[in-house]
């Protein structure tokens, strides 16, 4: 089931590179503002290839002055939503929703831990300024591949000081997050926003240190895998059909466009309402859902066609299709 | 108020009196959320919304298990925090699963909860209610779920005691109350109203509760708190004996107690207690002055309470600008006033700040 999407207008007001691929977007709605909790997202309508698609983008901060910001990575290999979205100027319209919240912070808890990767640095920001705001006691830990890739961090640091730890990879340093938890109090909370590969080692150590599942919250975008984004064909021998899935559009959406009729939701890995049955393939299967645990990945009896790709060659799928 | 809401989120209101909320689901709908409460096995009280993540089916059609509360559609289990704990035929949790879980404090045998943004739920701003305590004061009371009327009537008809007179006119009306000035005063969160009448015939109810003959002078001091709680100090001493300077160890004294939660913008539930502090131990006139007010339709209460629901079906029927004003409204047209600044203060807070930049 869907959520009804409240469509608004607004206006691109300024647009501001935090780094060479991160760019800040300001959109001033032209009706009125709802002010987002932290951890909050706005969806986007965006324009690829003449086709009207949806795209949700955390919002960065508390957005106090009514203007929502949001920060998007130009992702080269990827469906285009990002593109569009870097090709808007101040003056441009843009059709967005109210704000959602899928990764809400709970407050009043006695510790916290935050951990964000890459882009992932945007609803870990609003959290920490809350957390900040609020007076609670906690760490965030930023990892990047390089100095250059870092966004936001100063205004983080601005505001966090020394409860930020950043970790950059071109420093020959690794996030430890066993550690990390070790050091969280037993009744903490663990907020991740990351790609998959950081996301499954949280779960990992989260679940190895026997703290309950719940506590660990968790935000994906499903645009991350173990392997680039590469095209790949899928073979429905049901259907008598081969598609070729370019690397620039997700199985699901090959899918479709080929005339299977396919059945969907969340679109980021989330619901698993998506996933088909793998019969056979060639290359690795790059699983970027969050519906599957790590022992069915390790299976490799179903993908979740939202998100997951097969690195290079091809894949046999069956689907619902008598 | 240009927004035309009725009651600010950012409070907190009573839900449930303290023995209402045992380890089960208990439904309710406070300032239109739809809240579950249960207790948990620590002794805390658990508020969550009132609808599966999945399907919104109300949680409390499911079922307890432990502190979590199971989903009476598919199974889909919550826990206290409100997050999703378990979902059916699937290894993993979707981590966009939860259900929001209120704010709930309890205290003076009340479970209040605070339905707006958690961040500002600061217990430091529960109003004062020990007089519900049980210690001191002796007392026990009841609610009305669900009475029919804008919980701003109620407040209006607790604020402006004149109404006695006509509306129970056989048990504490007087006419005295119509003849005796009456003093309005406030803070930035109170308003209060002091009447007193000195050296009067005391009211029948009064009179009984006095146990001895002659006039007496006697007190009503109501104080509101935003955005929903009055406390009414009332009661009679024989004059002369120095009630009005201060002493009133020769009188009785009682305090009705209010606590309101606007279930909707017409409905409200109202928690209601008549508290003492004479013959305290005496559990006859606890039974007999809980019935006083509520008996099945012949209670003072009940009799406020027929005319509360007509007076919002007659506003409901007559969408003109529903009230005049009258010089005794100035206790309510306090109140109505520190709600109205609470809900301009909640507007302003959630309205962009654009004049900063």
């Amino acid at each position: 089931m869907a959520e009804a999407i409240d469509w608004r207008e607004g206006v691109i007001r300024a647009t501001r590179d935090l780094t060479p691929r991160v760019r800040l977007i300001e959109i001033e709605p032209k009706g009125d503002f709802v002010q987002p909790s932290p951890g909050s997202h706005i969806n986007v309508s965006v324009m690829i290839r003449g086709r009207a698609d949806v795209r949700s983008y955390s919002i960065v901060g508390p957005c106090s002055d009514g203007i929502y910001r949001i920060a998007v990575k130009l992702l080269a290999d990827t469906r285009g939503g990002s593109a569009y979205m870097w090709s808007l100027v101040p003056g441009s319209r843009l059709t967005h929703s109210a704000p959602a919240n899928h990764f809400g912070l709970a407050l009043g808890r006695p510790d916290y831990l935050l951990l964000a990767g890459g882009i992932g640095v945007t609803p870990i920001f609003s959290h920490a300024l809350a957390l900040a705001e609020a007076g609670a006691r906690f760490r965030v830990v930023y990892a990047c591949r390089s100095r250059g890739d870092l966004a936001l961090a100063h205004e983080l640091e601005a505001s966090v000081g020394e409860r930020l730890d950043i970790v950059l990879t071109e420093e020959g340093r690794r996030v430890d997050i066993a550690a990390a938890i070790a050091r969280l109090d037993p009744q903490g909370e663990f907020y991740v926003c990351g790609p998959i590969g950081m996301l499954e080692a949280a779960k990992r150590c989260w679940g190895a240190s026997g703290r309950p599942a719940d506590r660990l919250r968790f935000e994906t975008f499903g645009s991350s895998g173990q392997f680039p984004s590469v095209p790949f064909t899928v073979r429905i021998p049901r259907l008598g059909k081969e598609i070729v899935v370019p690397a620039n559009q997700s199985m699901l959406e090959a899918l479709e466009a080929s005339g299977v009729e396919m059945i969907f939701d969340c679109l980021r890995g989330e619901c698993g309402l998506c996933a088909l049955p793998i019969l056979k393939a060639d290359g690795p299967v790059d699983h970027r859902d969050v519906f599957l645990s790590e022992a069915e990945k390790a299976q490799n009896a179903k993908l979740c066609t939202c998100v997951s790709r097969v690195c290079g060659g091809a894949i046999s799928v069956d689907t619902a299709d008598r | 108020m240009a927004s035309g809401k009725t009651f600010p989120l950012n409070a907190w209101y009573p839900a449930a009196w303290s023995h209402e909320i045992q380890p089960a689901l208990a439904a309710r709908t406070i300032c239109g959320k739809d809240i579950v409460l249960y207790r948990r096995s620590d002794g805390g009280v658990a508020a969550l919304e009132d609808a599966c993540w999945h399907r919104l089916l109300p949680l409390s059609m499911g079922r307890l298990a432990g502190d979590q509360v199971v989903c009476g559609y598919h199974g889909l289990v919550y826990n206290s925090s409100g997050r999703c704990t378990h979902m059916p035929a699937q290894k993993t949790i979707n981590p966009s699963a939860c259900v929001r879980a209120y704010p709930v404090t309890e205290r003076h045998r009340l479970i209040w909860v605070w339905p707006g943004d958690p961040a500002l739920a600061d217990p430091a701003a529960l109003p004062d209610f020990h007089w519900n305590d049980g210690a001191e004061w002796k007392g026990e009371g009841g609610t009305f779920y669900g009475l029919k009327c804008d919980y701003r009537l109620v407040i209006d008809n607790l604020m402006d005691l004149t109404h006695e007179t006509y509306v129970h006119s056989d048990s504490i009306g007087h006419d005295a109350i119509l003849d005796t000035p009456f003093e309005v005063t406030h803070t930035d969160r109170s308003a209060t109203m002091t009447r007193w009448m000195v050296d009067i015939e005391p009211p029948p109810f009064w009179g009984r509760q006095l146990g001895k003959p002659g006039r007496v002078d006697r007190w009503q001091i109501v104080t509101f708190q935003a955005p929903a709680v009055v406390v009414g100090d009332v009661g009679v001493a024989p004059t002369g004996t120095g009630a009005p300077e201060g002493d009133r160890s020769k009188g009785v004294n009682g305090a009705f107690l209010a606590a309101i939660a606007p279930e909707s913008e017409t409905s409200c539930h109202y928690f209601w207690n008549f508290v003492r502090t004479f013959r305290t131990e005496d559990a006859e006139l606890t039974r007999d002055l809980q019935r006083a007010h509520v008996n099945n339709g012949r209670g003072v209460y009940d009799q406020d309470h027929a005319v509360l629901e007509a007076q919002q079906r007659a506003i409901d029927r007559n969408p003109r600008s529903p009230f005049y004003n009258l010089n005794i409204d100035a206790g309510a047209l306090w109140a109505r006033r520190m709600i109205d600044r609470m809900l301009a203060r909640e507007e302003e807070k959630s309205a962009p700040d654009r004049a900063a930049e």
